[in-house]
């Protein structure tokens, strides 16, 4: 592969340094809202080889601060952290790189090279910014099976992705049944509840209330939004983790100050330190006009809308073998979020295997590398793996 | 494979929507999507033998069984199986009610415990028996519902099912002399296939 070197392979479980790819994809894009992209702009890595069928692909759908990178290094630098499921994809991993070739776009909306909110609009010449056209999840779904005809994908032997990334793996299963083999998903749910839209509106006012938001045109005024940004991460953040992980990690701990008597220096506790260093963090390297667009389709995304809201009359049109996962102390997609899906899918007859993954990582978990979690995706990928192998024998 | 699997197996008709609860590591699940051409699912809480079905490739549910299949419509199914497990469940008359709500037919398999080896070792030695098939002390036996056969045979009788079919199992030579014709007596384990009345 030319995209990647063996540069940093010292680990052999890593798929190494990559290099970002790119497609100016000119095939119209008709969005849900009506709108149209003549041309986008969508930026993926790839890891592993495609085999000469091009039967081994595996789409990995990204979550709401997610993006292409997902494993290995951009550079050499032992400092650089990897990719964000690089616990999941490489040489060996559940998601393995020398069975499959596994394809990560960043999404249409996004802040990380695709066509999103921060990007020139074509016809002003200036950033969309708070113009850039509401999207669906199907938006998503089309322009990712554009990215697959690009690639010359036909069938994904797998689709997968936690947290919003499993309802892009969904709504892709009901899109394109007959292209897609295997759909994974993890920490999901078919729609949001009141309470997660709750949150996702408090996100969403502390972005729009920050001064520099200039009502969303900050990139023409030369300003960022960045205290509103941080503290709609803040908000977001604290529902992936567990009570009982911040019970672990961090307790009534202070950061600073103390509770003596005749101190009066304040105090800030681990916990308020933890959630401001991880706000501002995420503010350096996000867009607030994604995060509103993001938040937005999320809220608006039901699974079964135009199926008479009935679950099972959606998954009836699927053809592909589900694998569902949950994890105990997740409290923004709960495991009964997942049962539902299951429920809905036995129903419909269709082949499921559900596990709940026992962690206090929470929502988080999904990222996690516990060993149950690592353990059934693991096998669940190797009988794909084997699939595939077997059509390539019975074919030749 | 265990012998009440091959009995079982004979009796599930072909390309069957099956559900196997309480599906251990997926064995029979597994021989009967490749032999029988079954559709279904295997239903399991033991996180092992979860792992082990995904491996064997068995669409297994993870799922604590209580009381009810709630989850689950009116005759989802065309079979649901439950091979040794209705001695551990808290309510098996509840269970054995579901199992015929959410599939036509059902097949149930289960240690006997009116076999001569379990009442000879209560009423010789007085304790609570410990046997090859039933190898736990009274503790920590998961089995908190034991029957015989014709116990089984009456709850089925009172509950108005139909027996499609019976067999029983045995080891030893003398139970497997006379199981056929003291069954209650000598068989180790039953295996009954019932069906709704009407």
């Amino acid at each position: 592969m030319t995209n990647q070197s063996s540069q940093r392979s010292d680990d052999k479980t890593s798929v190494g340094v990559v290099i970002p790819q790119s497609v100016d994809i000119k095939d119209p894009l008709k969005l849900a809202c009506g709108q149209v992209f003549n041309q986008y702009h969508l930026v993926y890595e790839t890891y592993g080889v495609l085999n000469t069928d091009k039967t081994n692909a595996i789409l990995i759908c990204h979550a709401l601060s997610g993006h292409h990178h997902a494993a290995g290094f951009h550079t050499d630098n032992p400092q650089e952290k990897p990719g964000w499921w690089d616990s999941c994809i490489g040489p060996g991993k559940p998601i393995d790189t020398n069975k499959f070739f596994v394809v990560v776009p960043n999404n249409i909306g996004g802040c990380h090279g695709t066509t999103g909110p921060s990007s020139i609009n074509p016809e002003t010449n200036k950033a969309w910014g708070p113009d850039f056209p509401p999207l669906r999840f199907r938006d998503w779904v089309d322009s990712q099976a554009q990215l697959a005809d690009h690639l010359g994908i036909q069938v994904w032997a797998a689709i997968i992705g936690g947290s919003l990334g499993g309802m892009q793996a969904m709504r892709w299963s009901l899109e394109y049944p007959d292209r897609v083999k295997h759909c994974l998903v993890i920490a999901s749910a078919m729609n949001l509840t009141p309470q997660n839209i709750a949150f996702n509106e408090m996100a969403r006012q502390a972005i729009i209330s920050d001064p520099n938001f200039c009502g969303g045109r900050y990139l023409d005024e030369e300003k960022k939004p960045v205290k509103g940004l941080a503290l709609a991460r803040m908000i977001g953040h604290v529902t992936y983790l567990s009570q009982s992980q911040l019970e672990d990690r961090f307790g009534r701990d202070l950061r600073e100050g103390s509770f003596e008597r005749g101190n009066n220096n304040p105090v800030q506790f681990e916990i308020e330190s933890y959630l401001n260093y991880k706000g501002d963090q995420f503010a350096e390297t996000f867009d607030a006009n994604t995060y509103l667009v993001i938040t937005r389709m999320l809220d608006v995304f039901d699974l079964a809308r135009e199926y008479n809201h009935d679950p099972v009359v959606a998954f009836s049109n699927a053809t592909c073998k589900y694998f569902v996962a949950s994890f105990s102390t997740d409290w923004r997609f709960a495991p009964d979020r997942s049962k539902e899906i299951v429920n809905a899918l036995v129903a419909a007859k269709k082949e499921v295997t559900y596990v709940n993954i026992e962690t206090d990582r929470g929502h988080d978990g999904f990222l996690s590398n516990t060993p149950r979690y690592i353990k059934d995706l693991t096998s669940y990928l190797t009988n794909v793996a084997n699939e595939v192998n077997e059509e390539l024998s019975g074919a030749s | 494979m265990r012998v009440d699997f091959e009995i079982v197996k004979s009796w599930v008709p072909e390309g069957a929507h099956v559900l196997d609860l309480a599906c251990g590591d997926g064995t029979l699940m597994s021989s009967l999507m490749k032999d029988c051409k079954v559709t279904g699912y295997g239903l399991e809480n033991d996180e092992q033998s979860i792992s082990e079905c995904i491996q064997k490739g068995v669409s297994v549910i993870e799922k604590e069984l209580v009381r009810d299949l709630d989850s689950f419509q009116d005759n989802a199914f065309d079979l649901v199986i439950m091979t040794q497990a209705i001695q551990v469940m808290k309510y098996p008359d509840v269970i054995l009610d579901e199992m015929l709500r959410v599939g036509r037919q059902c097949i149930v398999t289960f240690p006997n415990f009116g076999n001569l080896g379990a009442r000879a070792h209560l009423a010789l030695r007085g304790k609570m028996p410990v046997t090859k098939n039933l190898p736990y002390q009274w503790f920590d036996t998961p089995n908190i519902h034991f029957c015989t056969v014709a116990d089984f045979r009456a709850l089925c009788k009172t509950k108005g099912y139909h027996f499609l079919n019976e067999a029983t199992l045995a080891e030893q030579t003398i139970n497997k002399l006379f199981k056929d014709i003291r069954p209650n007596l000598f068989a180790e384990t039953a295996i009954y296939h019932l069906t709704k009345a009407g």
